[in-house]
């Protein structure tokens, strides 16, 4: 194959690749869109492959190295549980940054790429290197601290190291001034010390920046995340001159950059305050100095699950808003099972889900998916925000801050401004919930006080297969 | 812990009530009191002494061992002279009391030396609502209230067409929108009927409207709403007004109930004799005031008159007339005292010291040992909704772009200005220092930026996660990477560069893995989740 066939073929899978995210706008052409991105990357591959870049004496070796991965993947994202979707994607993330520091690493000890280039060309393909291994690394390590938080190997709690954004700040330095030697430096030997200093702050700021955020922001950091492994992919590509790695790159790091941006809007964060780290630790000890008028006051009222089904049964609208403590407890089936059975009943069952709602974007709406709930009767907050109160019944499963009425009546409240599902304005709500603890963001939830609030209290799984059972009974 | 709660048969004739039921019982007792019922207490709500044995209550035969042995007695009505008798000296006494009807009965409670909690003198505040018996006595009552129209009634309340002709609808009027009006309403439009309601506090009206009624508002500038949630007197003007109103329905409804009633005063006489004539034949009235004297002049206390050939109704005894659910309900506003006495600790031990500083406590505690601690202070809260400058006031959300299909609204001036400035500086910068090859790939790079933020803002929110995986296995384009430099043709280049090649060679071979695990992985993962989202 000739230069210019593979240049043709890669124009063909960057195409290939834009409608494959293009496809993914919707639920009827994004089957599609994935085909397409799959159709892209089996060009990109074999046209490398067979083309001028590669000698024969390499296949061997790919084969092996592509069978090995094929065969890893290929059994993790068939084990795979959905509701352990975002441990998949985050540790996904992470081999993207190694392999970048990899690949950063095989052209850095090559010295053959410095002897076809310019002065001036040699130093941007310098710094092009120096960065594509930075973005690699803070991805490699970043990725797999949100692994273990996502996974609850590490705690979900944010760990504030005193004087943290001085700690940022001299990592930075440090890395800027190695820049600069290793910039200067004459050979691959010389240049080897700067290269390995920064690859380490680098791996450490990367763990220490995941490390200091909240488990509530964990969609937010997942999809940076995932704009990372993209830059990364673009720094290679500019280290390589390879136009399609930049242009993948540059589509995957954007992607990630605006589900960030619309995670932080859904919880009304400043992007920065988010990757600061530590939400509602220093936020909330201000609040009750502030919040005295709506400090949330009373009881709650407890309730049974057979209590529950009758609600549900005497209900004509019913909303489910669905959290993380569904994930955690596994019980998107027996929703579907009990939503079945409400539906057959002519009661209509809907669904709302928050942007935020679990531990990465789309987190809810996947296990709903997994569950056969039909995609037509999930909605998003804004679809059905105006409902609520010709609502009967809104349940609320392992969900809290997402349906704080505090983000919207209290002004000193650390979520204030967040939009939030107004289940309290339906007639009744429910809440599912293992025990009163507050959620991620620490802040005490009104909602459970309110008067037409009840509080099924116990495991969400266990809890609706009583439901379901009490249902069935009557 | 071991105070005893008794629970005496209720002697007022007609009254079929009963303090407690044995699921209650059982929960007393887990509380830690033990509890002693006197033999058929529970006949008149048909509940058998057995089944409150096996609760584990104690079934006591003689009456007066009974009060004897009860450190708290839990009763319905307010005890007879004979009771207090029998009532022990010191004792706990919880029951309806009526206060201000009853100053006697005050006085010989307080010479006994007794703690008198009045299930009547329930503070109107949210956190007492669970322990408010006049509500749930009320909403028993509103209920029972249609079953004795619709059974003095000759007719359907739900209108309909049969073979034999067609049968209009009842037209049900209900005065006042308590809680006894509003179960009224929901009994009546669940039968079928026309329910059109009225009340003096106009913000009951949504109330009203929930339940299928229609709410009926007297055309009259006043606002109607008394502390607590109750309503007050109205000017003679409104009253005027208000007469018209009725006067009017009157003639054209089927049944009126009426729930009028200010506490501590006679209840208002709404419905004077000449409306009554103006009814049609056979029309009922049902009169919940009547206990206070009745909202319609002609009302006899306690009876079924008929006048003018109009059915009313003036039963006093409402609730009683179902008395399981009364007494269920009643059983349970109880048990929430319970709860509340043990957890202020003003029961702790076989000691009782009311928490006077709790205000649904101290509301409720007519006499406490002996003294006489009635009237209340004020409450502190209306359980009307706050006035519209109430300190609860929404943070103003702005309205957002639906779904987000559009990158946000348009920024402002300034900041615009400021954005391309920054912009214009960075490709100055850029355009000034970098090489011609570099330019090239760096054009490509800001396209792909657009490209990417367009395509993506129209991925609807539900993919999110799909869009990640797939991304993710998109990025794994990064073999390209490694793969063009596992075994590149090294014969064009000069020979004296000594390249590392096992070293390349292996770190390339290992990111080639990598990217490899994610490429599979990703779509393999991707697929298996779009492969779900159905309709």
């Amino acid at each position: 194959m000739t230069r210019s066939l593979v240049i043709v073929a890669y124009i063909a899978a960057t195409i290939l690749f834009i409608l494959c995210l293009g496809g993914l706008s919707n639920q009827e052409t994004s089957r599609r869109g994935n085909l397409y991105g799959m159709i892209g990357m089996a060009l990109a591959v074999l046209a490398t492959v067979f083309g001028p870049s590669v000698t024969p004496a390499g296949y061997p070796y790919i084969v092996a190295a592509m069978v090995v991965g094929a065969a890893i993947g290929l059994y993790a994202a068939r084990i795979v549980q959905m509701t352990q979707m975002p441990e998949l994607v985050a540790l996904m993330h992470s081999l993207v940054g190694l392999a970048a520091m990899l690949v950063g690493y095989a052209n850095f000890i090559d010295p053959t790429v410095a002897a076809t280039l310019t002065p001036a060309e040699n130093t941007i393909h310098e710094i092009e290197m120096y960065v594509g291994v930075l973005i690699g690394a803070i991805t490699f390590s970043g990725s797999l601290i949100a692994f273990g938080k996502l996974s609850a190997r590490i705690s979900g709690k944010p760990v504030l190291l005193p004087g943290r954004h001085w700690i940022n700040l001299a990592g930075l330095l440090i890395v800027i001034y190695f820049g600069y030697r290793f910039v200067n430096a004459h050979g691959v030997a010389e240049a080897m010390l700067p290269m390995f200093v920064m690859t380490v702050v680098a791996l450490l700021f990367g763990v220490h920046m995941v490390m200091a955020i909240g488990g509530a922001d964990m969609p937010v950091v997942v999809s940076m995340l995932n704009s990372y492994s993209g830059w990364a992919a673009a720094a290679t590509g500019f280290m390589l001159s390879n136009d399609l790695l930049i242009v993948v790159g540059a589509l995957v790091g954007s992607s990630g950059a605006i589900l960030s941006y619309i995670m932080c809007r859904a919880m009304n964060r400043k992007f920065l305050a988010v990757i600061a780290g530590g939400f509602g630790t220093d936020a909330s000890a201000a609040k009750p100095a502030g919040g005295g008028a709506v400090q949330p006051a009373g009881e709650v009222h407890p309730i049974t699950a057979p209590e529950t089904a009758e609600m549900l049964r005497d209900a004509k609208n019913v909303i489910i808003v669905p959290g993380y403590g569904m994930a955690v407890a596994q019980a998107q089936h027996t929703v579907y099972e009990i939503t079945k059975a409400l539906r057959e009943r002519g009661i209509n069952v809907r669904f709302g889900i928050h942007p935020v709602a679990g531990r990465m974007p789309g987190h809810m709406n996947v296990l709903l998916a997994e569950a056969k709930v039909p995609y037509d009767i999930v909605f998003e907050m804004d679809e059905l925000n105006g409902d609520f109160p010709d609502t009967d019944v809104a349940m609320i499963i392992g969900a809290n801050d997402i349906v704080n009425p505090a983000a919207q009546e209290d002004p000193t409240s650390p979520i204030a401004g967040m939009p939030v599902l107004e289940v309290w304005k339906a007639k009744n709500s429910i809440v599912m919930k293992r025990s009163m603890a507050s959620g991620y963001a620490g802040v005490d939830n009104p909602l459970f006080y309110k008067d037409n609030n009840r509080m099924l209290f116990g495991d969400a799984k266990k809890m609706l297969e009583e439901v379901q059972t009490a249902l069935k009974a009557a | 812990m071991s105070l005893t709660i008794g629970v005496p048969r209720e002697v007022f004739p007609g009254e079929k009530r009963v303090a407690t039921v044995p699921d209650v019982v059982a929960k007393l007792i887990k509380q830690g009191f033990r509890v002693a019922v006197e033999a058929g207490a529970g006949d008149g709500s048909q509940i058998g002494d057995d089944a409150y044995r096996e609760s584990g209550a104690e079934i006591v035969a003689d009456r007066a061992q009974l009060w004897r042995m009860a450190d708290i007695v839990f009763k319905v009505r307010a005890p007879t002279p004979d009771e207090i008798g029998l009532l022990r000296e010191s004792g706990m006494l919880v029951s309806f009391i009526w206060p201000a009807q009853n100053p006697e009965l005050l006085q010989a409670l307080a010479a006994r030396k007794a703690t008198v909690l009045a299930m009547d003198s329930v503070p109107r505040i949210s956190r007492a609502q669970k322990l408010d018996a006049l509500s749930s006595m009320a909403n028993i009552a509103g209920y029972r209230a249609v079953i004795e129209a619709a059974h003095a009634f000759g007719r359907f309340f739900t209108g309909s067409i049969t073979a034999a002709g067609k049968v209009p609808p009842a037209k049900v009027f209900v005065i006042g929108a308590g809680v006894a009006g509003l179960a009224a309403i929901g009994a009546a439009s669940g039968l079928g009927a026309i329910v059109r309601a009225n009340d003096t506090r106009p913000e009951v009206a949504d109330q009203i409207k929930s339940l299928g009624g229609e709410f009926v508002p007297v055309e009259y500038e006043e606002e109607g709403s008394g502390v607590g949630g109750y309503a007050k007197v109205m000017s003679e003007g409104f009253q005027k007004a208000q007469r018209e109103v009725f006067a009017q329905q009157a003639k054209d409804v089927d049944i009126i109930i009426t729930t009028a009633l200010i506490p501590g005063k006679p209840a208002p006489k709404l419905i004077t004799g000449d409306m009554v004539k103006s009814m049609r034949q056979g029309s009922v009235i049902v009169d919940l005031a009547a206990e206070q004297g009745g909202n319609c002049e002609l009302t006899v206390p306690g009876e079924i008159v008929v006048r003018h050939g109009v059915t009313i109704i003036g039963y006093e005894d409402l609730p009683s007339r179902l008395p399981k659910q009364a007494s269920t309900l009643y059983a349970t506003n109880l048990l929430r005292l319970a709860e509340d006495l043990v957890k202020t600790k003003s029961i702790e031990g076989d000691r009782i010291a009311i928490d006077m500083q709790d205000e649904v406590l101290r509301g409720t505690t007519v006499i406490d040992k002996g003294e006489v601690t009635w009237p209340p202070p004020p409450p502190k809260l209306s359980a009307a909704p706050p006035a519209p400058a109430g300190p609860a006031k929404p943070v103003v959300v702005p309205p957002k772009p639906k779904g987000h299909g559009e990158p946000g609204g348009p920024m402002s001036p300034g900041r615009a200005v400021v954005l391309f400035g920054i912009g214009a500086l960075l490709f100055l910068l850029i355009g000034l220092s970098a090489p011609a090859s570099f330019l090239g790939h760096f054009t490509v790079f800001v396209l792909a930026c657009f490209v990417g933020y367009m395509v993506v803002w129209n991925v609807k929110p539900s993919l999110h996660t799909p869009l990640m995986s797939v991304t993710n296995a998109v990025s794994s384009i990064i073999a390209i990477g490694a793969l063009v430099q596992l075994a590149p043709d090294l014969t064009k280049i000069s020979a004296d560069l000594s390249r590392p090649n096992e070293w390349i060679r292996w770190l390339s071979v290992g990111g080639i893995a990598l990217a490899a695990i994610n490429m599979f992985g990703g779509f393999a993962v991707t697929q298996r989740m779009l492969s779900m989202f159905r309709k």
